[in-house]
């Protein structure tokens, strides 16, 4: 039976025992955003045994980048990109700490392993709907790699922001049980 | 002889690119309430339903429906009795760009591809020009986002693989990409012409409108054998199952080489975004 939770960050591993594949979250708290070039950068970092620009212990890294706000506004329109472009990154920084990830598309294996071995989550919020989502975005600032304009790492203040989960520490996988659901037979697939 | 000035080429771009951000085309809205009514699957039926909403909140409150205003395409039909006075037709077109997305408060999404550094103004467009009879300038906008983009594909056939092959490589690649291109998606195929010209076609396919229905009786029925078994594959809206992942196929075709088949596929998300203007 799925669930609707209200999620607080930073999460615990304790908080992530009670979400399951097809609960819809709404997630209150700090978000950061990373895009394909900020990864890149912070797995560098890591590398390097440098820091990372943020304490990534708990938290949870949302893969956008915002249109400009207009004057007086927190934040322009806000959505996910497509998840699997972060794929040859996540694993490492689920290691490092990072307990959530939200974007939109499917994960590789190897993410889905890890989600699994250092207990994460990984969520969907729905894309094209930027109006909506920046509804929840309290606050907005750039904390890291300014340079990257749309593509910096941005912490957001949240307040039931809705995400539905995707995989879970359990292995499981909303997108692969929702498909067979709703399959029909082809010679095509 | 007609003359127009670059000046009005560059308003009409800027401001085709504002609306087509702000603004979704009432295809789609009338598309997703019909989807909704058809849908099985209840999480498929609260996204269509936060698409439309979505769409109402942007225009009211002046928000981008997508935060990827994606890249900008500028098909030209150029009236070959056209003179454009006062500047070139293209950096009449990418002034428009650079005014739209300033203006608009829209996303700068273009970058070199190698050292990845934005332009800065989500110039330069990728502008096809064609001319054509007559003594007008229709400018049609497109914002190409990046997911949407990045699924789509193109295979040089063999003759011997035939419509079969056609259906196969277009079916396989649209289900192969899930809900990474935020279905429900419509699907631009072309088939025939040259490696290019193909992919070219397969944008050119994306540009009719929804209700269209294709002239060639035999396209338009491969449209509909791909439409329905691509709602068949049961990844729905936005991959979390159903039927509505493909909203319409759109076939264009030109003659190819005695000894090729190119086949591209261009795949659109539902903003589906596209607005044109006549000069």
């Amino acid at each position: 039976m799925t669930q609707e939770l209200e999620i607080t960050t930073p999460l615990t591993d304790e908080e992530l025992k009670s979400i399951h594949s097809g609960d819809r979250l709404f997630i209150t708290g700090a978000i950061y955003t990373a895009r394909d070039a900020a990864h890149a950068r912070m797995i560098k970092s890591l590398e390097k045994g440098e820091d990372l620009p943020f304490d990534i212990h708990g938290q949870i890294v949302f893969f956008a980048g915002p249109t400009p706000a207009r004057p007086g506004r927190t934040i322009g329109a806000i959505g996910p990109t497509t998840s699997g472009r972060m794929d040859p990154y996540s694993p490492r920084l689920l290691e490092a700490g990072l307990k959530g990830m939200i974007g939109k598309g499917s994960r590789s294996a190897a993410v889905k392993e890890a989600l699994v071995k250092y207990q994460g989550i990984y969520c969907m919020a729905t894309g094209g709907i930027a109006a909506l989502l920046s509804k929840a975005i309290k606050k907005a600032d750039v904390v890291a790699y300014e340079d990257l304009g749309p593509e910096a790492v941005r912490l957001l203040e949240v307040a039931r922001f809705p995400v539905i989960c995707i995989n879970d520490i359990y292995g499981n996988d909303l997108y692969e049980q929702a498909r067979k659901e709703f399959m029909e037979p082809s010679k095509y697939f | 002889m007609r003359i127009i000035q670059a000046s009005d080429i560059t308003e009409a771009v800027a401001k085709m690119a504002i609306e087509a951000c702000y603004y979704l085309n009432s295809e789609m809205t009338e598309a997703f309430q019909k989807a909704k009514k058809n849908e099985p699957s209840p999480i498929g039926r609260i996204i269509l339903q936060e698409l439309l909403d979505n769409a109402k909140l942007a225009k009211k409150d002046l928000v981008p429906y997508c935060q990827d205003t994606g890249l900008a395409v500028v098909f030209v039909e150029l009236g070959q009795e056209v003179q454009i006075e006062d500047g070139l037709l293209n950096d009449a077109i990418n002034e428009g760009i650079h005014q739209g997305y300033d203006e608009g408060y829209l996303r700068k999404s273009m970058c070199d591809p190698l050292t990845r550094k934005n332009t800065g103004d989500n110039t330069p467009a990728v502008i096809h020009v064609s001319l054509v009879e007559g003594d007008k300038i229709k400018l049609i906008f497109a914002a190409k986002g990046g997911g949407s983009e990045n699924m789509s594909s193109l295979s040089m056939l063999k003759p011997a693989d035939g419509v079969e092959g056609i259906k196969k490589f277009v079916i396989q690649k649209c289900v192969d990409a899930g809900g990474n291109p935020c279905p429900p998606i419509i699907v631009g195929v072309g088939i025939g012409g040259t490696f290019e010209y193909a992919a070219l076609l397969s944008k050119m396919a994306l540009l009719h409108p929804l209700a269209h229905k294709n002239p060639d009786p035999v396209l338009a029925k491969l449209e509909e054998e791909i439409l329905e078994e691509l709602n068949k594959s049961g990844h729905g809206p936005m991959g979390l199952g159903g039927r509505n992942f493909a909203l319409a196929v759109k076939i264009l075709k030109a003659p190819c080489h005695i000894a090729s088949l190119p086949v591209a596929v261009n795949i659109d998300c539902h903003a589906h975004r596209h607005k044109e203007m006549i000069l």
